[in-house]
């Protein structure tokens, strides 16, 4: 019976999470969505699939404490002590200011203040894992917004300590009693991470070198796995977070060998045990709730994430994170999240808020979740497009005709370095970007650059490519630089074309439409890290220079025969061997020469054979 | 059918006058192939298979440059470095410019009177010229008399019309030069065997 419920289990939230994460990821809507409504549409309230959602959120937790100690592992402990004012800092402003803002309103209400003091407290933390989540789906985990976004959440995580600890003492039992066993709870807590830290830089270095040795992947695999869980054991036998655990654990790992193994490890098993967390959360929305109370659930919601957004848009002001990043930053943190769970089920066990109002504060919770990806969708929607759009009013399009005698079409890392060039010898050229934070970017270095899509023919028009000799095709995208190519070949014939070709597809493409100055973007600078590699091998620096100069020429040569037999894959790896066979057996007999009239001239010299040497050679 | 090589090496032919109008005189007449140096080669690699081609098709050898430093420009000497190989030009087996002749074309900033022993130049111009002319001559090549215009910077117009006149015709009508009559057989050069390393491949660009 246990054996096939097991089956039964796996098979629904399987087969749930397989149908919808596709689906609403096909509709724009992030996998985060597709998970939360899995969770719903099998939950107690609509399909009766799964009927203990609690149980299976506090299995799933597990997840958010994998994705905490995936994070740890990426942050090394010099960049975290750097974050510790963002953490300390900002994280209090967001924690403290948001609890009491919404106690305040709360109170003004008429909540009474111990409900207040809990809801709020419960309703200022944010879900880890779905922000979290998002910045590692949307790769934003590098950004500003992304950096303060992580410290905000773990400054969250270490207040979820004393929060749980308060609750007792809300309940207004015995106070001495609470004291006593909140030091010893603090100096368990104080000892258990002492042991992780220690441990960590002592123990676990060596244990995983030994693992590693017995060469059994999957052991090592479970060696990581087991690591997370003794940890997160440790950290929850004293009452502290797990994930916070997980956490100093990724840390202190963040520097060993092993950092990138344990990453493959875990990864997988934090992708599904997260997306179960969502769907947990998804089957935990109590609809009976909602539904008998409607209107203040909404105001609830609505009503917490307007407070905490203000706090968090005034923050994100004095953080000064860039414009486009605030959204996500503010929608991300002003939801409610996992620990508001935990706190409203230990609030009504503990007897501070009866248990009808926990499960309002719940619901409220979760579909504020539910509500986040659906914001950030909007946001991508309405948003962006408008920030966009200012760049844009700004940003006016080319429309003055232009001049110069040089075009560049694209002006990013390629085209900058061609446009520098011509700007430091006083020649006039016009830039053309379609991107336009890159125009507005290098305009702020003092380079004239226009707003505008070359691929556009009256664009290039007012660029001045009828009177223009030279036009670079610098863009990124292969298929808009050859439809370029098109347009100018086309229409402005007296145009000399200069390309870069970002592979040899494109190389060959540019060819076909008559291109003959055509670069290939890595070739040159590779080469000189080729030099440098020679050189320090001992090569001479000018024998270096020219190995490298006359491995371009080969190389150039070699690509234009192996063009005539691009279509035949045969053909081309026969010829393409074949150049790089001549050109290894012309420099091995190169060097046998060398190295034979070095000897020559050694026997010659040990023979005291008076050589009469001429001047040429000498 | 060309059989007239004019190898013209002038590091700044934009800001050159007398060199650009000799070798655009030069280009005009049908004999002639022009190889242009610093244009050919920008990044000083030679591409000698290619200059030896080009001397093998050629009787009269033509360098055309101005002096500089009583010398030829870094990319002409190059190109003397690295084509006239040991085994190919000179030395053993080294025949193929054998019997072929060699003819200087310069100008000098100095006029003809500085290149005295009573001038800033301290030497007559033909001082200058023995390097030029045992290359040649090591090469199996006549070297003959240079024709040169000096004072270079002060010269008129008409008088470099004159000059690159002069130029055209006479490769036009080579070898029938009066003065080519009068010149010597150019001597045997042997490199000793010991000289230099031998029974060694020619080295190969």
């Amino acid at each position: 019976m246990e054996h096939s419920s097991w089956l039964s289990g796996s098979l629904v939230y399987l087969a749930a999470a397989v149908l919808a994460v596709p689906l609403a990821k096909k509709l724009g809507l992030g996998s985060i969505i597709g998970y939360l409504v899995a969770g719903i549409v099998i939950g107690p309230r609509v399909l009766r699939l799964v009927t203990d959602p609690a149980e299976m959120l506090h299995f799933a937790e597990f997840g958010v404490v994998l994705m905490l100690f995936l994070v740890g592992l990426e942050l090394e402990p010099r960049r975290l002590w750097s974050l510790r004012k963002p953490i300390f800092g900002w994280g209090s402003v967001q924690v403290f200011g948001s609890a009491l803002l919404l106690m305040g309103v709360a109170a003004a209400a008429g909540v009474p203040w111990r409900i207040a003091l809990v809801a709020a407290l419960g309703l200022a933390l944010s879900s880890t894992a779905i922000g979290l989540g998002v910045l590692a789906e949307r790769n934003l985990m590098g950004t500003t917004g992304g950096q303060s976004l992580l410290s905000v959440a773990l400054l969250q995580d270490i207040a979820a300590i004393p929060v749980l600890a308060l609750l007792p003492l809300l309940a207004m039992s015995s106070a001495a009693h609470v004291d006593s066993n909140g030091w010893l709870g603090a100096a368990k807590a104080l000892g258990v991470i002492a042991i992780i830290v220690l441990g960590g830089r002592l123990l676990l270095r060596p244990a995983l070198r030994w693992i590693a040795r017995s060469a059994t992947p999957e052991i090592f695999t479970a060696a990581a796995l087991l690591l997370v869980v003794a940890t997160a054991a440790l950290m929850q036998a004293v009452g502290l977070s797990m994930a916070l655990g997980a956490f100093l654990a990724g840390v202190l790992l963040a520097e060993s060998e092993y950092r990138h193994e344990l990453e493959t490890d875990i990864e997988p098993f934090k992708g599904l045990l997260l997306g179960l967390f969502f769907i947990a959360v998804g089957m935990s929305i109590d609809f009976g709730v909602v539904l008998a109370q409607p209107l203040l659930i909404a105001a609830i919601v609505f009503g917490f994430l307007a407070l905490k957004a203000a706090v968090l848009w005034g923050m994100s002001r004095g953080m000064a994170l860039p414009l486009p990043e605030r959204p996500v930053f503010i929608i991300l943190l002003a939801q409610g999240g996992e620990f508001g769970f935990v706190v409203f089920q230990a609030a009504a066990q503990a007897g501070v808020i009866d248990a009808p109002t926990s499960s309002l504060l719940v619901a409220a919770v979760a579909l504020s979740m539910l509500l986040t990806p659906l914001l950030l969708v909007a946001t991508d929607r309405w948003w962006a497009p408008l920030l966009a759009g200012q760049n844009r009013s700004t940003l006016q399009e080319l429309n003055q005709p232009q001049h110069a005698p040089v075009i560049i079409a694209g002006f990013g890392r390629y085209g900058q370095i061609v446009g520098r060039l011509m700007f430091a010898n006083g020649i006039d050229a016009t830039v053309l970007d379609h991107d336009a934070e890159q125009v507005e970017g290098v305009r702020r270095f003092g380079w004239p650059a226009f707003y505008g899509d070359a691929t556009r023919l009256d664009l290039l028009r007012t660029a001045g490519a009828e009177h223009a000799r030279v036009l670079v095709v610098a863009i990124d995208d292969t298929a808009q630089s050859l439809k370029v190519v098109d347009i100018a070949r086309e229409h402005f014939p007296q145009l000399t074309l200069v390309a870069r070709a970002r592979n040899v597809t494109h190389y060959y493409g540019l060819m076909d439409r008559g291109v003959k100055l055509i670069e290939r973007e890595t070739l040159d600078s590779a080469l000189m890290s080729a030099r440098s590699v020679l050189e320090l091998l001992g090569y001479e620096r000018h024998q270096a220079r020219n190995l490298a100069l006359r491995f371009r020429r080969h190389s150039v040569e070699l690509l234009e025969t192996m063009a005539q037999h691009r279509n035949d894959q045969g053909k081309l790896i026969a010829v393409a061997k074949q150049g790089r066979q001549q050109l290894e057996q012309m420099w091995a007999r190169e060097r046998d020469d060398a190295e034979a009239r070095k000897k020559v001239r050694a026997s010659l010299v040990s023979a005291q054979q008076p050589a009469n040497q001429i001047d040429e050679q000498a | 059918m060309t059989d007239v090589l004019v190898l013209t090496a002038h590091p700044h032919l934009e800001h050159s006058r007398v060199n650009r109008a000799l070798m655009q005189a030069a280009a005009a007449v049908d004999r002639v192939e022009v190889r242009d140096l610093y244009a050919l080669y920008p990044d000083y690699l030679i591409d000698v298979a290619a200059e030896q081609d080009a001397l093998l098709k050629a009787q009269l050898i033509v360098w055309q440059h101005p002096l500089h430093w009583y010398h030829m420009p870094p990319l002409m000497k190059l190109w003397v470095d690295e084509v006239l190989a040991f085994g190919w030009s000179y030395g053993p087996e080294g025949h193929a410019l054998r019997g072929k002749d060699l003819w200087l074309i310069t100008s000098t900033g100095g006029t003809e009177d500085s290149y005295r022993p009573d001038a800033y130049n301290r030497y007559h111009f033909d001082a200058f010229m023995p390097p030029y002319e045992q290359t040649a001559t090591l090469c199996g090549m006549r070297f003959l008399p240079p024709m040169v215009l000096h004072g270079a910077h002060h010269v008129s117009e008409a008088e470099l019309t004159r000059h690159a006149h002069t130029l055209a015709e006479r490769l036009r009508r080579y070898p029938d030069w009066p003065e080519l009559a009068a010149l010597e057989d150019c001597v045997a050069c042997e490199v000793p065997v010991t000289a230099r390393p031998q029974d060694l491949p020619v080295e190969s660009a």
